[in-house]
């Protein structure tokens, strides 16, 4: 399929619509990423990365303009709908990890496959057991996440958003917690993932570092897109 | 099939809150073995009350109306008379035309059985020993029907042939006789019939025990002077408690005097109704303080929860998918703790029945288990879990997946 994965146009977000303490935190955000992409997403705090990365992520709703997915407006959708194209095409990692500490790493992974079928399949079990494999994790695949290192969490936390072969990995702050070696092992795995799978990232971060080793940074100020 | 995402989820949710599972699952337990083992128990005791009270009456008895003096003299109009009526003397009466109205007993529909007795009191006399009696004239298939007779034969043979009777226990002894022995019943200073013993029956009751004779109606009719009639006609109900509402009807339909048990009984049937109504009570209220556990203990763990469910809604699980996680929730937390209360209220019942005996050394009354309350409760204790989840559960589905991860 030819076109942007994702094409935003004048998206603008309230906070407060309708009360006196009403702020708008993005001002009309023009954005395009094509598939295979490997963008940075930089910016000061309050600058509104983490609301323009929810709701490219379907989990908030913008108060105005145009938004696509896969060149599909998303505007309009209903609550199911967007769960279920949230499903389908993103894959998320969060800062604090965010494994489910009742499953293990393995259950993890294919938490989403769960989600989406109700049941495991041993194929399914292959292909976690094989992405746990690639990131260096055959060995902790039955561990829970309060066993593993914060690195080690993150990189399930990886394994868990490419489980589903999801086009798009949106990653807030995905080295923000960990220490400098970790956050090099964490963002090459990505990296990694984007050459061999073709998977596009966006990745929010504070860590010039690391925005510098994208192919492509999109700087935010004061809600809205300064570079990029 | 995706419904084994939330049955998969809500396990190890349960899973992982362990003590407050534990809790809530012990905490449904005992309000389970409370309601089960008082249900049970003020089933087993009013069946018991009602079993002895009705193995040995009618639940319906249709009687002639009872004779009333009537004065002859009416009162002038504006003027007042004093008078002093005396009650007459009830002699042995008998229903008119009785067996239709046996026939049109058996016709009505929630009737089960239908008999006649013709009954009055007499003497049972042999050489110098003489009793009072009850001497009811029976047809022994009809009346067995009502009253078990043959099941409480204790000696000889349960018939009523003529010239035979079927005597209780105590009167035997008081009279010093057994089966096969003969005596006399005399019911006044001429009619009197010679019978011969065909067998002792045991009604459960000393003094029916002491007092019942039983014949053929032929032999009753013409001891007691009502020849061809017969003084009442018994009938048992499918529903015991309808047996008030039944009588009414019947009595307007046919013109009769019907008494049930219910009016015979009023007393016994009031306490039966206090006890109905309070294990009502502390059914209701139990049911209500588990239901508000278990949705306590849920609106708990969902705010513990918020971002596991917040990753899970990033992971594509719509908000059904969420509400059937803490309903499913409710409802292993119902069943596990109902399991677990109707095994404890069966050994609760076992050392019932084992422990406490009556002054002879028996169970005071049977109690059990039936199969009818094991398999309710619980599924009742599984439908309140749900119920009460449906509040947790929906503030799970509301969550705001972007604040709760935020979190």
């Amino acid at each position: 399929m030819a076109g942007p994965l994702i094409e935003l146009r004048a998206v603008r977000k309230s906070y407060g619509v309708g009360t006196a303490i009403e702020a708008e935190v993005l001002h009309g955000i023009d954005l395009r990423i094509a598939r295979g992409e490997f963008v940075a997403l930089i910016g000061p705090s309050g600058s509104g990365k983490s609301t323009l990365l929810n709701i490219i992520g379907l989990l908030e709703p913008m108060t105005a303009g145009d938004y696509r997915l896969l060149g599909r407006p998303v505007g309009s959708l209903s609550d199911a709908e967007l769960t279920q194209r949230r499903g389908d095409t993103l894959g998320f990692v969060f800062q604090f990890h965010h494994l489910l500490p009742a499953f293990t790493a393995l259950e993890n992974v294919l938490m989403p496959s769960l989600i989406a079928q109700g049941a495991i399949g041993d194929a399914d079990r292959a292909r976690g057991l094989a992405l746990l494999d690639k990131v260096g994790l055959a060995a902790a695949a039955h561990k829970r996440p309060n066993q593993l290192s914060g690195g080690m969490q993150q990189r399930v936390a990886i394994a868990r958003a490419l489980s589903h072969g999801c086009p798009l990995v949106l990653a807030d702050e995905p080295t923000g917690n960990l220490d400098t070696h970790s956050a090099d092992e964490v963002f090459a795995l990505m990296r990694r993932f984007h050459a061999e799978e073709g998977t596009a990232f966006l990745i929010v971060t504070h860590d010039p570092r690391l925005a510098a080793r994208c192919d492509r940074v999109v700087e935010l100020v004061d809600g809205r897109v300064a570079r990029g | 099939m995706k419904a084994r995402f939330a049955l998969t989820v809500a396990l190890r949710f349960l899973r992982e809150g362990r003590f407050q599972t534990l809790l809530i699952v012990v905490g449904v337990a005992a309000g389970v073995a409370v309601v089960t083992y008082i249900s049970a128990l003020i089933e087993g005791l009013q069946g018991n009350t009602i079993r002895r009270t009705l193995g040995t009456q009618a639940h319906l008895v249709v009687q002639p109306p009872e004779q009333r003096s009537t004065p002859s003299l009416p009162p002038a109009a504006g003027s007042t008379m004093l008078r002093d009526v005396q009650a007459r003397a009830q002699r042995p009466r008998t229903v008119d035309n009785w067996r239709a109205v046996e026939q049109a007993l058996a016709g009505t529909p929630g009737v089960t059985a239908v008999t006649s007795v013709v009954s009055g009191s007499a003497l049972a006399v042999r050489g110098e020993a003489s009793r009072s009696v009850a001497l009811v004239g029976i047809d022994l298939d009809g009346y067995d029907r009502i009253v078990s007779l043959r099941g409480s034969l204790a000696q000889g043979v349960a018939r009523v042939a003529p010239g035979e009777a079927l005597i209780g226990v105590q009167l035997a002894l008081d009279l010093g006789v057994g089966v096969g022995d003969r005596f006399v019943v005399r019911t006044g200073a001429e009619a009197a019939d010679t019978f011969q013993i065909a067998g002792l029956v045991d009604l459960g009751n000393r003094e029916l025990n002491r007092r019942s004779v039983f014949v053929t109606h032929t032999a009753a009719q013409s001891l007691l002077g009502v020849p061809g009639g017969v003084t009442q006609v018994w009938a048992t109900v499918a529903d015991l408690f309808g047996a008030d509402r039944l009588a009414q009807r019947i009595s307007r339909q046919l013109g009769l005097q019907v008494e049930s048990w219910m009016e015979s009984n009023a007393q016994l049937l009031s306490a039966l109704n206090a006890q109905s109504v309070s294990t009502r009570l502390i059914r209701t209220f139990t049911a209500l303080v588990v239901m508000l556990g278990i949705a306590s203990v849920l609106v708990v763990s969902v705010v513990q929860k918020r971002k596991e469910i917040g990753i899970l809604r990033a992971m594509g699980a719509t908000r059904a998918q969420m509400t059937q996680v803490f309903l499913v929730q409710g409802a292993l937390v119902g069943l596990a703790g109902s399991l677990l209360g109707v095994v404890l209220a069966a050994v609760l019942l076992w050392g019932f029945s084992t422990f406490v005996r009556g002054s002879d050394g028996l169970p005071l009354f049977s109690v059990g288990l039936g199969w009818d309350l094991a398999w309710k409760v619980p599924l009742a204790a599984t439908l309140a879990g749900v119920l009460a989840a449906v509040a947790p559960a929906r503030r799970a589905a509301r969550l705001d997946p972007a604040q709760a991860i935020r979190l």
